[in-house]
């Protein structure tokens, strides 16, 4: 068989999986840090919003 | 504060919840009619309208498209007034909403019903309709958006964050994957071809799981749950992480259902990791979900509607253990393209999805009539009816798809393949009976519903406007510093551009390296472009909906390699518009059956495949012996091949037919020479001239390889 498997052959492919996974982790943090700062009186009003 | 003085539209919900049960037994009887023809094959009626290629289609998108579609719109429409303290934005919309959803489902209901297909799983219906879609779609978003702007409460609660996750995202989706380049009103070819194609369909396939059937299910859950258990959701925090994470890692998910095939190994890898790191989200979401019933498990008992919540969500967890699960390779190699993967999702799609309708429906029916339900008694027997349903639907399949995947893999010890294909067919038809029987008692559970809420309709009296009361929103002046995730999550529109961007990252990233690689494609000099009689033949394949029990896929694997030949490359699928890999094997993979059998086989076959396999559970296909084709379309298909880019010579589209006819002539004798005379201007010429021509580019290419090397 003749052809190569051309499409591994990208240069600095793992950049684009690197990239997303920094990302992920970068916005993961952020939400993770305002969600434990979040105060507990808003969280209760918030989730209360459904049964008011 | 002065109070304001409004009316929930409760008549569009109820519009919507009738819809909901309507199609859903429609979309439920087409599914079991469906199961049964794979072990009764004469269930298809010999009529091609409702073979399992054409009916099939129809039940996957009534399912998805009509019955998940339209529990979304009744609990969103009831749900969203109420968090937003608003009344719908425009009742017009509403109904333009409502009415332009249900034509569509009748459009789709049609064209599949006649063979008017993309071939495209789950993406099925023809451009115009895709059109349709999309218009009903922005209706909708205005229409909810417009309520979220005119709301009465300044938080936007987490059920709306997914309500709008799942609008922007299924936009995209939709819009991405239906590029097509129409040929006329009802056909048309996939803009993407083979390897691109495939990414692009799994991807909006995987998504159209996540954000058609899980995000906007996971918003009614976080409103409807607590509503029926009248307390707040376990941790808000909690629903804040559920929904970021889940949003994010879903959309590079999709590669996951093309592991071991021709797609490059870094996007499979890619697919891999964020399936396996989507386990964390679910499960966040489903114990949030479970914790919300902590301390009130008495409650549980007491009533139906919790029950069905209950077992909904347990569901979903069971599903999103699985999937990470299937994600595997090693598991995947195993599970894929077998009965599992159908247990899986009807895991999902019965569990989560219908026990979610089902619990939503009998909260929602008593509360908008103004009465309690009918019969508690009834809905109890409904719940562990369709519970047991489920068992006994999903457990054959696991065991099906187990033991066919060992089978398939089995070499006697002179290292031959221990079973004929057939063999591992009809080892699982009593699996396949099972399964059929848990359907059965699910539908007639769906049946009971009905009846129960009917009844409870007519002990009511409708309340189509409800009163209620709410402060006007005022403009909240900040005076003390925002955390930044509080400032989004007041704003809608901040709410639905991050939302994008979170989801287009992940689709631009994984989908645009694929697409640039494609001008360094070193053309495999052999795979050459389908002649015109082929062409027509591929049509007629897609029509039939053969990729629904046939994959075009051989996997690297020994047995694969033993049983099919030599296993698929990137490069031998440049021309298919759109690919035909196939996500099933009910019957064996195609790829290179060209060749395999003589042209007077596939006749016989295709006329009455008992003859030619005794045992085979193939329907018939007798009209292709009757039906001449339609060769006035060939000029139209060359073109817009062209247009695609395949390298037909130009003008050839007006030559394409005195080819066919060549073609088809010779396939003609040939038939002759094995005593079958058939014209041939009829269709199964056309699919013949297909069939034969399935992989032989490659194997011509390794016989000049060996020449050569003499």
């Amino acid at each position: 068989m003749k052809f190569i498997n051309y499409l591994e052959k990208i240069s600095n492919v793992s950049i684009y999986g690197l990239s997303s996974f920094l990302i992920f982790f970068i916005f993961f943090c952020g939400v993770f840090i305002y969600v434990l700062r979040a105060s507990k009186k808003e969280m209760n009003e918030c989730s209360r919003i459904p049964l008011d | 504060m002065q109070l304001e003085k409004f009316y929930y539209d409760n008549k569009i919900v109820k519009y919507f919840a009738n819809a909901t049960a309507l199609w859903g037994v429609v979309g439920m009887i087409a599914g079991l009619w469906a199961a049964i023809q794979i072990y009764f094959p004469a269930a298809s009626l010999d009529y091609a309208g409702t073979t399992f290629g054409r009916l099939r289609p129809i039940h996957t998108n009534a399912v998805i498209f009509a019955f998940v579609g339209n529990c979304m719109f009744t609990g969103i429409y009831y749900s969203l007034q109420r968090l937003c303290k608003a009344r719908m934005f425009s009742n017009k919309l509403s109904w333009i909403h409502f009415w332009g959803w249900q034509s569509i489902i009748v459009a789709a209901a049609l064209t599949l019903f006649l063979g008017y297909t993309t071939g495209k799983e789950y993406a099925e219906l023809e451009w115009p309709i895709d059109i349709m879609i999309t218009l009903i779609w922005v209706v909708f978003g205005v229409n909810m958006f417009g309520t979220i702007f005119k709301r009465r409460e300044s938080h936007l609660y987490v059920a709306i964050w997914f309500y709008i996750a799942t609008w922007i995202t299924v936009a995209m989706l939709h819009i991405v994957n239906s590029f097509e380049i129409p040929v006329s009103l009802f056909k048309s070819y996939s803009w993407y071809a083979g390897v691109q194609d495939a990414l692009v369909q799994w991807w909006y396939g995987h998504n159209a799981v996540a954000f058609f059937l899980t995000t906007p299910i996971l918003g009614l859950m976080y409103y409807f749950l607590p509503k029926a258990a009248n307390r707040p959701v376990y941790s808000y925090r909690l629903s804040i992480i559920h929904f970021w994470a889940l949003i994010f890692i879903y959309i590079w998910a999709g590669p996951h259902h093309l592991l071991y095939t021709a797609l490059p190994d870094w996007a499979q890898s890619l697919g891999v990791v964020f399936s396996v790191m989507l386990i964390a989200p679910s499960w966040g979401g489903m114990l949030n979900g479970l914790f919300t019933l902590r301390g009130a498990w008495d409650k549980v008992r007491e009533e139906p509607v919790l029950k069905f919540f209950v077992v909904a969500v347990t569901c979903y967890g069971m599903a999103t253990f699985e999937g990470p699960m299937l994600s595997l390779k090693s598991v995947n190699a195993i599970a894929h393209f077998t009965d599992w993967i159908v247990g899986h999702v009807h895991i999902g799609g019965l569990g989560w999805n219908g026990f979610m309708a089902f619990g939503m429906l009998y909260w929602l029916i008593p509360k908008m009539w103004g009465t309690s339900l009918y019969s508690k008694k009834l809905a109890n027997n409904h719940f562990w009816l369709g519970t047991i349903g489920i068992v006994i639907y999903a457990v054959p399949l696991y065991w099906a798809g187990f033991a066919q995947a060992e089978m398939w893999k089995t070499f006697t010890e002179s290292g031959q393949l221990k079973f004929q294909f057939l063999e591992t067919v009809t080892n699982i038809i009593p699996m396949y009976i099972t399964r059929s029987v848990g359907g059965t008692l699910y539908l007639i559970g769906a049946f009971m519903m009905v009846y129960n809420l009917y009844k409870t309709a007519k002990q009511g009296s409708f309340i189509a406007n409800e009163e209620a009361e709410a402060a006007a929103l005022v403009k909240e002046t900040s005076h003390v510093k925002e955390y930044w995730h509080r400032w989004i999550e007041r704003r809608p529109a901040t709410l639905l551009v991050f939302s994008l961007i979170v989801v287009a990252i992940g689709g631009i990233l994984e989908i645009v390296p694929t697409f640039l690689i494609k001008s360094n494609v070193p053309t495999i000099t052999s795979v050459k472009p389908y002649t015109a009689l082929e062409l027509q033949g591929r049509d007629i394949y897609i029509r039939e909906g053969c990729y629904t029990c046939h994959s075009q896929m051989i996997r690297p694997f020994r047995d694969e390699v033993a049983r099919y030949g030599e296993y698929s490359k990137a490069g031998e699928f440049v021309y298919d518009h759109p690919f035909q890999w196939g996500s099933k094997r009910t019957g064996p993979d195609l790829a290179r059956v060209g060749g395999k059998y003589p042209d007077s086989w596939h006749y016989n076959h295709l006329m009455e495949p008992s003859l030619m396999s005794p045992g085979s559970i193939m329907p018939r296909y007798g009209w292709l012996l009757d039906d001449n084709l339609d060769t006035a379309s060939t000029p139209g298909k060359i073109r817009a091949m062209q247009t695609l880019g395949v390298p037909y010579p130009k003008g050839y589209d007006q030559q394409a037919n005195k080819d066919l006819m060549t073609q088809a002539n010779s396939i003609r004798i040939s038939l002759k020479m094995d005593k079958i005379e058939t014209p041939a201007n009829k269709e199964i010429v056309a699919l013949i001239a297909y069939l034969q021509r399935l992989g032989k580019d490659i194997k011509a290419e390794k016989k000049t390889e060996t020449a050569s090397a003499d």
